[in-house]
């Protein structure tokens, strides 16, 4: 059984300068090299670009150039030819029309990183990041699914599973060779290894957070009294990323209404009902979810009048703020109409004065903002977990750990607790591959003196 | 001169003898051939039997009706349970042999087995027609004719002895090696290669001064391995002892390091890491300045013994000179120096389930041909070669365990899957549902299937079905006998137990794991229900209920394995069309030929990436 040779246009959909179909499959040369008028690219060297033409019998779809990458040395490790192509709908419906006709099946939505998959190109963690990679909106969601890609997040997993390989070796040593003439492991030794399992995993399960964060936009809450100016800021934010993202105005505004883009640090912006004790049924509900909503998220932005607030109320808000212990933003709006003692009051709290109409010191609260947030955690180069799959992996291999400290501190007998290690390893397994008891075994006979 | 013989069994060591009494038993005519009939079942190593996982095999050699555990219960001079203090799945029994006894057991039990027939003869070939064997051919040029063939040749097969700087050809210590199958077998397109064991001095016991020993006795009250009541537990055990070397032994060890064929290169066979000659554990663990060494009586009257821990093949004078540099050997006597032996086997990948090979029908490897080490190994090889070279003759379905049935199963399929770099010997972290396959319900496991295949006598079934209906029988009585709170927590307070809330079961008193199950069924003060069930029904009773939640996790656990089990490959499946694969997995797939793509996934070589790609092709 073969793969067909599978064809689709490799960038969005729409009027662009260029648009790059992509071919990939055994047949991929052959079915090109028909089409293409040129160079003869049958015989020509993987890595290199020709100019030519496209024709459908002496008809001229397009002026191209085709990169060559022959197998293995590809995307998806077949024979890959990109035909870069005039970004028009038309040509680009016609060149795929062409190209099917000529024997190439339409790929479904991710086979060329399927195969790639299939083909041995990436193990199971790197393939999910190329999907990752691919959805990138932004820098930081681009570099952790690169990183993950290249192997910075297998590696942290492999280094884990050597860990606990030597644990579980641990274990099995005193099953195993209990007549032998070894040291065995204490239970504080025991313990003391896994409470270091245990970290490694904390710090790569709490980076799913900040991994989400960057997939999906670091959860925003916009907060404050009635009128304090929220939507007018989340427009100026919004309005300020449009000018930076397209010069095409109104394209995409409501679908990513909320979602701003901070250098590169994508912001889920949350507006919210404002706040203020009601004895109305429905407006208390709004309120009600206002509240939850600040609890869930990771920054508030809360907003203060300084034109109509008063000094009572604003201790109560910074009390409430304070106990949600969410971080926080402490903005005060309308700068520019402000009362002097609320103003003097709310520097001392290291409150930023914007204002949101005039867009005034909006820069600054960018900044804010970032120093906030603080990625930096992941600049500089740690591994991230953005993927749930993996997420949960990690998660059910904790608590398999959990089930081993349980069974030390019960006193039950290591061959119970070597099932729930088995199990640790069974789960962190399905990141990377099995692990067998040959590795068990090499590690024991390679560390210890054994044998009668 | 001979009739034509269903099963033809070449080799009377562990393996051959399980091999022709199991289809014997089930009603095979069967020849088991063997160049010398004084040494039908030697202990050529050591002479014990179990161990850890070891005594597990032998526990289901015995349930599946083999002969293994009767012999050794009734060659025994010390029993002991291993790892009493882990849990059940932990416990293992083992036995010190009477070397003599245990030989002498085994042939009467095979001269009195029907069907059987003996000839003492080298055999040098096989005779192959249309790939399928069709019998053996001797050294003096006899042709004997056989359905089917299983080959238990051990160490024989141009066995080459080492001892220091001196080698010649032997199969065992004063035994000739055999020639001619191996060369037959590679021309007939076999891979062969080369494997290396050891064994250690035997000494003069009289010549040992045991008060500068640490004593080994047996366990107080000793347990036996055969389910049947016809053999009995011991009613005296002769003692081990224990003494340790030092850097002295170490030193002069150290001074033949130039005449040893270990590390001169000479030996090119592997050898096993887990059983490593003294030479090897001074040279890789230099660190350590002693080395523990068990001293075994051979048997009950011989003055012989073993010297367990100093395996060697340095020069006898350095062997012997370290030896009475060992405490309590200052004046000891050597019987014979240890060796090393290196000999043929053929890389076990190429079997299949039922231990035939692939590349010619009807013929049957079994033992350390395949690579394996130890006689429980080697034991139930052959026990599961002759079971199945007599259902194939006789066109019947084979037999082939699982690896959540057995640790059979386990050895097995490890071997024609991953196949073996070194000796290969059993280890309970090989099995991954090593909590199912304990030692204590290999006959509730095995014995009906091995009675429904006609191995296993009625007697042996009936007394499984037995256990089976007793042990549940007990279970369900002690569900019954609830107590309230004020009758039982003053007993428990007296036993030092934590109080109970509510009327309370006997069945939910047991989970504790302070009270044992004699001490619960005294709380009920009821004499006759306290001893209505014997001490093997309690324990089985006790362990199903202590460890139910466990039990029932691995059960979960072996049956999530079993939906890979159950997605069947094609065995002729053209590996070639799948370029995706690794060529290592893919020439490992051609050759293997696995049947379902839970087998595909333990073959060496082949990595879960692999799997994967199988499984979007075989779904596709």
């Amino acid at each position: 059984m073969k793969f067909e040779t599978i064809v689709a246009l490799a960038t969005p959909a729409g009027i662009g300068a260029i648009g790059v179909i992509r071919v990939s499959g055994p047949e991929t040369f052959t079915i090109v090299n028909r089409v293409f008028k040129g160079k003869d690219i049958s015989k020509a060297a993987s890595h290199t670009i020709h100019f030519g033409t496209i024709r459908n019998g002496d008809h001229i779809i397009d002026e191209v150039l085709v990169s060559l990458f022959r197998a293995p040395n590809s995307f998806t490790r077949e024979d890959v030819i990109e035909i870069s192509c005039h970004g028009s709908n038309y040509i680009i419906q016609q060149l795929i029309n062409l190209l099917l006709k000529e024997g190439c099946q339409l790929a479904k939505p991710g086979e060329f990183t399927q195969r790639a998959f299939v083909n041995g190109r990436f193990d199971l963690a790197q393939a999910e990041a190329v999907a990752d990679l691919i959805a990138a909106e932004n820098e930081s969601m681009h570099d952790a699914a690169m990183s993950q890609m290249r192997g910075g997040f297998s590696l942290e997993i492999k280094q884990l599973r050597e860990k606990l390989v030597h644990f579980a070796s641990m274990i099995e040593l005193e099953l195993d060779f209990s007549e032998e003439d070894v040291e065995f492991a204490s239970r504080d030794d025991l313990k003391s290894l896994i409470y270091e399992l245990k970290k490694v995993i904390f710090k790569l399960t709490e980076s799913f957070a900040l991994g989400n964060a960057i997939k999906n936009g670091i959860p925003t809450v916009i907060a404050g009294k009635p009128n304090a100016g929220k939507s007018t800021l989340l427009n100026a934010l919004l309005n300020e990323e449009k000018a930076i993202v397209s010069d095409i105005p109104g394209t995409t505004r409501d679908v990513i209404e909320d979602v701003i883009n901070v250098d590169g640090i994508a912001f889920r912006f949350v507006d919210t009902a404002g706040i203020r004790t009601t004895e109305d049924h429905v407006e208390a509900i709004g309120v009600e979810r206002t509240h939850a909503r600040m609890k869930d998220a990771s920054v508030i932005l809360y907003m203060i009048d300084l034109k109509s607030d008063n000094l009572h109320d604003l201790d109560t808000q910074l009390e409430y703020l304070e106990e949600l212990g969410v971080p926080y933003l402490l903005i005060g709006n309308k700068m520019d109409q402000a009362q002097p003692e609320l103003k003097t009051k709310l520097e001392e709290h290291k409150g930023l004065l914007i204002s949101a109409s005039q867009k005034e010191n909006l820069e600054n609260l960018k900044e804010a903002l970032k120093t906030l947030v603080s990625l930096d955690s992941f600049k500089t180069g740690n591994t991230v977990v953005t993927n749930l799959r993996h997420y949960e992996s990690l998660r059910q291999t904790d608590l398999a750990l959990d089930d081993v400290l349980t069974g030390i501190d019960n006193q039950v007998t290591n061959d119970f607790v070597a099932m729930d290690i088995r199990n640790a390893l069974h789960h962190l397994g399905l990141i990377t591959g099995e692990i067998t008891t040959d590795d068990l075994l090499e590690n024991i006979f390679s560390k210890f003196c054994i044998g009668k | 001169m001979f009739p034509e013989y269903d099963v033809i069994v070449v080799g009377a060591g562990h393996a051959g003898c399980e091999a022709a009494a199991a289809a014997a038993n089930m009603g095979s005519k069967v020849l088991l051939a063997t160049m010398n009939m004084n040494t039908i079942a030697q202990m050529s190593c050591n002479p014990a039997m179990g161990g850890l996982a070891k005594g597990q095999i032998v526990r289901e050699i015995d349930a599946l009706g083999g002969y293994s555990g009767i012999i050794t219960d009734k060659s025994m001079i010390q029993f002991r349970m291993l790892n009493r203090s882990k849990g059940p799945a932990m416990w293992s029994p083992r036995a010190q042999s009477d070397r003599m006894r245990f030989a002498e057991e085994w042939r009467m039990a095979l001269e009195n087995t029907l069907n059987l027939d003996f000839w003492q003869e080298m055999v040098t070939g096989l005779i192959v027609k249309n790939g399928q064997v069709k019998g053996v051919q001797t050294s003096l040029g006899i042709e004997i004719p056989g359905k089917a063939v299983i080959l238990t040749n051990g160490t024989f097969l141009n066995g080459l002895i080492h001892i220091g700087e001196k080698r010649f050809g032997g199969g065992r210590s004063g035994e000739r090696s055999a020639t001619g199958i191996t060369e037959q077998l590679i021309e007939l397109g076999f891979e062969a290669g080369r494997m290396k064991t050891g064994t250690p001095p035997r000494v003069d016991g009289r010549s040992l001064n045991y008060e500068a020993m640490e004593e080994q006795q047996g366990d107080e009250i000793p347990s036996k391995f055969s389910y049947l009541p016809s053999t009995s537990t011991l009613s005296k055990q002769r003692s081990c002892f224990i003494t340790y070397t030092n850097n002295q032994v170490h030193e002069t060890l150290q001074t033949g390091f130039d005449r040893s064929p270990m590390f001169n290169g000479r030996i090119k066979g592997l050898g096993p890491r887990y059983c490593p000659s003294i030479e090897d554990k001074i040279n890789r663990f230099a660190e350590r300045d002693r080395h523990q060494i068990f001293v075994e009586p051979e048997g009950w009257d011989t003055v012989e013994v073993y010297v367990n821990g100093f395996s060697t093949s340095l020069p006898e004078d350095v062997q012997y000179t370290a030896l009475k540099q060992i405490p309590g050997f200052e004046n000891a006597k050597m019987f014979r120096p240890g060796y090393a032996i290196e000999y043929d086997f053929f890389p076990p990948t190429q079997l299949g389930q039922t231990l035939e090979t692939k590349l010619i029908d009807n013929l049957y490897f079994a033992g350390q041909i395949n690579g394996t080490t130890g006689y429980e190994e080697a034991a139930c090889q052959g026990l599961m070669a002759g079971i199945n070279a007599h259902l194939k003759v006789h066109q019947r379905d084979p037999l082939i365990l699982k690896r959540s049935e057995a640790y059979i199963g386990v050895l097995i399929d490890d071997l024609i899957n991953k196949g073996t770099q070194e000796p290969y010997r059993m280890f309970t972290s090989r099995a991954e549902f090593r909590l199912l396959l304990r030692q204590d319900n290999a006959d509730l496991r095995l014995t009906p299937l091995s009675h429904k295949m006609g191995l296993a006598t009625e007697e042996r079934y009936n007394l499984t079905m037995t256990k089976m209906h007793e042990t549940s029988k007990l279970i369900n009585d002690l569900k019954q006998k609830k107590y309230k709170q004020q009758e039982l927590n003053p007993k428990l307070e007296a036993l030092d137990s934590a109080p109970v809330k509510d009327k309370s079961s006997l069945y939910q008193i047991l989970k504790r794991p302070d009270l044992d199950i004699n001490t619960v069924l005294n709380l009920t003060e009821d004499e006759s229900f306290i001893h209505k069930y014997d001490a093997e029904i309690r324990q089985q009773a006790e362990i199903q209920i202590k460890y139910e939640t466990y039990i029932q996790r691995e059960r979960e656990n072996s049956e999530k394995l079993m939906n890979l089990e159950n997605q069947k490959i094609n065995p002729d499946f053209d590996y070639n069309q799948i370029s995706s694969i690794s060529s290592e997995a893919r020439e490992k797939l051609l050759k293997i030929k696995p049947t379902t793509l839970g087998q595909a996934s333990r073959i060496s070589g082949v990595s879960p990436s692999d799997v994967s790609i199988l499984m979007v092709y075989m779904n596709k």
